[in-house]
């Protein structure tokens, strides 16, 4: 576990709740769910399919409204009962960063733009925003590729891209969905090795979905999540 | 950062080919617009060849265009007269197909005294009618050059001048001969007629071979057209009307059912090519799906999306309407009849077109606005 714990946690979930439908349709894919995550963490989510993990990342990420519960991110409460901010994508482009499964690379832009589009809307000058953005690639060893269009990066270039992009805005959170499901083992491990790089130097807070077992021990903490519930915790 | 440049500039090729689709669809809507306004000035060019002011045919007639008219040739002296008439001239149309290189040639014949109005109101090449019989000028669409010969009737005539753009309402070039000339074209009857009229005892023929259309007139600068017809009126086998009142009886009759055909059948273009651009910018939304997605969850706002959109849609409109008018200003003199291409239509419809993009692109701005960021998440 990093040395950061005693920080105020960047992600605080207090019995969130979510489900879907009514009556005998209701699907409850979150319950009571309470979780707290430190700077420099880097958090594994696992669990079966459909066990609530997306779910979650996507309540933590402000895409899907949770159905009750308190939620706090970077200090800042975002719910309770309802969303408090009604701006969520400006609170996703300055306190979230995003890294995918399929990297979500826009396709007709260059890994530069890639990363400077983030910047870009964050207000940015276009100049200033490709600098950071090649900076970013040459931080994470990509910069030899950084006029290169998605579809012609390998799958481990993609993701530090990626991984760039959701770092451009210097998010304090970082939620990954699948990072290294797309990668070889040694790739796997070389991205995850980069996020707790990030998470170290950056002081973020990271949260990772994942059924790749390759990496467990790349987690300061797991969490199993079955039937939307959050039942263990690993260290 | 403007994406939809970005985006263009990466499918460049597919872009293009879209853009082209499009311009040849906004190049048939241009073509009938141009056709329309060719219908249109080709109607109105052979009233406006004497330069006249006023129209004189007969009585009850609305011709000589719209209806068949025959005065006495003697009018235009009685015509001349008129107190405010500074010129007059009587002339004759007719429509007749001529042989010309083993296949038919149709013409619309104008009939005219040398030196009088009616005449051709310009001659590009060659000179004006010199002789009082068998010359002719022509218009370059006759595809006639000047020194051949053709066949009219019972006499071969010989091509003296050529005129430019000449053509009746319905697209026939006109040839110019004298009135001479024009009467027996019209009037005389066949040899074999004409000897069983005489032996029903009627002299020269039969017909009175001195009978024109109409007789046009020009008027003084001071002298009020109004007035000038008023005082034909008062000859009860005449009629007379203005230049004008010409001109409203040609669009309004004459080619009126076409002009309205052709304005129609522009306007379903329009709305096809409403519904094309609302197609492919759908269909363009809809491949960007995943890619909008990413946009709003990374925090993009609506505004950027729908640019996106928008921008993209008004590049295809103005790189088609390019293609498209590109394309028939380069084709428009292979059509058989007259393309006008007016700038004032041509900039109307580029208005119309950057339009439609804005109101097509509804659909397609619906549909990103409508996306789940979560979209962006799964596999």
């Amino acid at each position: 576990m990093s040395d950061s714990v005693q920080s105020e946690a960047l992600v605080k979930l207090q019995n969130v709740s979510k489900h879907f439908g009514e009556g005998d349709a209701r699907v409850d894919a979150l319950r009571e769910v309470s979780i707290e995550v430190y700077p420099g963490q880097v958090i594994g989510l696992l669990g079966p399919s459909g066990s609530g993990k997306s779910t979650l990342l996507n309540v933590i990420g402000c895409i899907l409204e949770p159905s009750s519960g308190w939620v706090n991110l970077d200090g800042e409460t975002v719910y309770d009962g309802h969303w408090l901010r009604s701006d969520l994508r400006k609170l996703r482009l300055e306190k979230i960063g995003f890294i995918f499964q399929s990297h979500n690379l826009i396709p007709f832009l260059d890994s530069t733009d890639n990363v400077a589009i983030v910047l870009n809307l964050a207000g940015f000058s276009t100049v200033e925003a490709k600098a950071r953005a090649i900076e970013l690639l040459e931080y994470l060893e990509v910069g030899q590729r950084k006029k290169a269009f998605p579809a012609l990066l390998s799958g481990g270039e993609a993701q530090r891209v990626a991984i760039a992009r959701a770092l451009a805005n210097r998010p304090r959170i970082i939620l990954a969905d699948e990072p290294t499901a797309a990668l070889d083992s040694v790739r796997a491990g070389i991205v995850m090795d980069l996020l707790r790089k990030v998470a170290a130097e950056q002081q973020a807070a990271i949260l990772a979905v994942t059924h790749d077992e390759k990496i467990y021990d790349r987690f300061d903490h797991i969490f199993y999540l079955r039937d939307g519930r959050l039942e263990t915790e690993n260290t | 950062m403007n994406l939809a440049y970005y985006d263009i500039r990466h499918n460049m090729g597919r872009f293009l080919l879209t853009c082209l689709g499009l311009g040849l669809l906004l190049g048939v809507v241009l073509s009938m617009i141009g056709i329309y306004r060719g219908l249109v000035a080709d109607a109105l060019t052979l009233s406006r060849a004497p330069v006249a002011d006023i129209w004189v045919v007969e009585s009850g007639s609305r011709g000589p265009f719209a209806e068949s008219s025959r005065i006495p040739g003697d009018t235009r002296e009685a015509i001349a007269r008129l107190h405010g008439i500074k010129e007059t001239g009587a002339v004759t149309y007719q429509s007749l197909e001529a042989n010309y290189k083993s296949k038919k040639l149709r013409l619309y014949v104008v009939g005219y005294e040398p030196g009088r109005l009616g005449g051709p109101d310009k001659i590009v090449k060659g000179r004006s009618i010199g002789r009082s019989h068998y010359e002719m000028v022509a218009d370059r669409r006759t595809q006639l050059s000047i020194g051949e010969r053709i066949k009219l009737g019972r006499n071969n005539f010989t091509v003296v001048g050529l005129t430019n753009g000449q053509v009746s309402s319905g697209g026939d070039p006109v040839i110019y001969i004298t009135l001479l000339d024009s009467q027996e074209l019209q009037f005389e009857l066949a040899p074999a007629a004409a000897r069983r009229e005489i032996a029903r005892g009627n002299a020269q023929q039969g017909v009175d071979l001195d009978t024109v259309n109409a007789i046009v007139a020009r008027l003084m600068p001071q002298a009020n057209p109004k007035t000038a017809v008023k005082a034909i009126y008062r000859w009860k086998h005449l009629s007379a009307m203005t230049q004008l009142d010409q001109e409203n009886i040609l669009l309004r009759s004459v080619v009126d059912r076409a002009r309205k055909q052709i304005g129609l059948f522009t306007v379903l273009l329009l709305i096809v090519s409403t519904v094309i651009i609302a197609l492919i910018i759908y269909t363009m939304t809809m491949d960007k799906i995943r890619e909008i997605a990413t946009l709003k969850l990374i925090g993009a706002p609506d505004r950027t999306i729908i640019g996106l959109i928008i921008q993209q849609a008004l590049a295809m409109g103005m790189i088609g309407f390019g293609f498209g008018a590109l394309l028939i200003i380069n084709i428009k003199d292979i059509f058989p009849r007259r393309v006008v291409l007016q700038p004032e239509d041509g900039l109307a419809l580029a208005g119309v077109v950057m339009l439609v993009c804005v109101l097509a692109s509804a659909l397609g701005v619906r549909l990103a606005l409508k996306v789940d960021p979560a979209t962006a998440l799964g596999g």
